[in-house]
């Protein structure tokens, strides 16, 4: 109860932020992911104060279409939407480091633009690897 | 405590605007698809008589919403269930925090001098923010769609988590190229950049500068909302509602209005990175500078409400190219999507990227 409290106590809040060294200016970006979170709850709250419960076991039933549904849901899935997480994580994390490359792009120059093109130039081979291994391909 | 007043008052501020857009939106969508399919569209709620064009139909829904059963499949994950509709509204609602809407009111004279900027957190790496903000919607989608226990569920949570993760590399990349010629990642001095001209006449907007960055961000930004010509993770026609199919009540209500605010949000980054942010074209901290003319004067306070109105204005301008598309283009098919995604934007953005390199340091 006490840490709830000392929750909704800002600038208590405030100075937790600035001894783990952030910027007071996440206070307001905190502030709004607490309220956004509150803001979706609220109304569920309301929903089960408000809403009456009678189910039955044709309401609780999985919905297909009407036919009493057949089978569990936890099916095998497609090998494909595995390979595309596979490719998001390797050319993400390398978008990632290319964020402050770009930002510094003006002090680098011209030794930055050498550099990062040999690191463009191996993502850009692994591309051409995943492509011609067909992994980009969406095949049924 | 002035400025915990302050914080709130602009967390108050943009909640309002974004739950009271996320529901106009509703009806603008209902109406919008009505004129384009020549149908009259919801006319039917009223309040004493009065049904003004249909615009109580989202207080109804509103309502039906919080007094409807909310049901949960017999084999639902009791846990996962209620949080993913929490997971896929709240990050919408986040990613606002960091986008800068107006310029900065002044309040009282040199010695205590009130500055308030109307942005409700500038982050220096606040694009960064947006981004891994916006992928924790990721989860509502799948969590979503896994713990329905129901196969049309799971089929489009898969899709739409795969959709996602795609697009989000050529989203980040094609946003790069802006960073590259600002020099900064935080929204507020992109947005302060854009007021500067060229030559003396054209706007340093982003779509200027950056015109196919636009446009491959655009198209990013549409898969990520999941709309049409993306919407497959919830195509009614084969999916029914996909990863939401199970969902009822306020729990839906909650998916339904984090979409609307989505859209709203992806409306408002389009905005700040390429459309100028709130600059008005030759609106300076002193007043209208027409090259050529003289300086129209006006005070700054003026001058922050006129920029929050022009950041409003853009923001819905786009927000209603999204909705028209929606209503105007087919849906892909899923392997059409994956390789418009992995084989068309990112090249596309890569190439952007090293042609925007050479030139900076070419123009430099």
């Amino acid at each position: 109860m006490e840490f709830i409290k000392t929750l909704f106590n800002f600038p208590q809040v405030h100075e937790w932020l600035g001894q783990a060294g952030y910027p007071a200016v996440y206070l307001g970006a905190l502030a709004g992911a607490v309220l956004a979170l509150l803001i979706a709850a609220v109304p569920i709250l309301m929903s089960v104060c408000l809403s009456p419960s009678r189910p039955s076991a044709a309401k609780k039933a999985a919905y297909e279409c009407g036919v009493p549904p057949v089978g569990t849901a936890r099916e095998k899935q497609m090998v494909r939407f595995y390979v595309v997480a596979i490719l998001f994580v390797l050319f993400d994390v390398e978008t990632a480091f290319l964020f402050p490359w770009a930002v510094a792009y003006d002090m680098l120059g011209l030794f930055g633009l050498i550099e990062m093109g040999l690191f463009l130039a191996i993502l850009i081979f692994g591309y051409v690897y995943a492509w011609k291994k067909e992994a980009l391909d969406w095949v049924y | 405590m002035l400025d915990l007043l302050i914080v709130l008052g602009k967390i108050a501020i943009l909640v309002g605007c974004l739950l009271g857009g996320a529901a106009f939106l509703t009806w603008v969508e209902r109406k919008q698809s009505a004129a384009m399919q020549d149908r009259i569209g919801p006319n039917r709620a009223d309040i004493f008589g009065f049904t003004l064009w249909g615009l109580f139909h989202p207080i109804a829904d509103g309502i039906k919403m919080l007094v409807k059963e909310d049901l949960r499949p017999r084999f639902a994950d009791p846990y996962i269930f209620p949080i993913a509709p929490l997971l896929a509204f709240f990050p919408a609602m986040v990613a606002f925090a960091v986008i800068p809407w107006g310029g900065t009111l002044k309040f009282g004279a040199e010695p205590d001098l009130l500055l308030i900027p109307l942005q409700l957190a500038d982050l220096n790496v606040g694009i960064l923010f947006i981004f891994a903000v916006a992928s924790i919607s990721v989860y509502g989608v799948i969590l979503g769609g896994w713990s329905s226990a129901n196969k049309w569920s799971l089929l489009g949570g898969m899709r739409g988590a795969s959709q996602m993760l795609s697009y989000e590399v050529s989203m980040g990349l094609s946003a790069m190229g802006i960073f590259m010629i600002y020099e900064t990642m935080s929204l507020a001095k992109i947005a302060q950049a854009q007021g500067d001209l060229f030559f003396g006449f054209i706007p340093a907007w982003g779509i200027v500068l950056q015109p196919a960055a636009f446009v491959l961000f655009m198209v990013a930004a549409i898969a990520e909302t999941k709309r049409v010509p993306f919407d497959l993770p919830e195509s009614e026609s084969e999916l029914i509602a996909g990863y939401f199919l199970e969902y009822s009540g306020m729990k839906f209500g909650l998916f339904f209005m984090g979409e609307f605010i989505e859209i709203i949000v992806a409306g408002s980054i389009i905005t700040t990175l390429f459309l100028g942010s709130y600059q008005i074209p030759y609106l300076g901290p002193e007043g209208l500078q027409i090259p050529g003319l003289e300086l129209w004067a006006m005070g700054p306070n003026f001058i922050a409400i006129l920029q929050c109105m022009a950041f409003l204005v853009k923001t819905a301008a786009m927000v209603f190219l999204l909705q028209s598309i929606r209503w105007t283009l087919p849906r892909f098919r899923y392997d059409q999507l994956m390789k418009l995604g992995w084989k068309v934007l990112f090249p596309l953005a890569i190439a952007n990227l090293l042609v925007t390199a050479i030139l900076c340091l070419l123009l430099t």
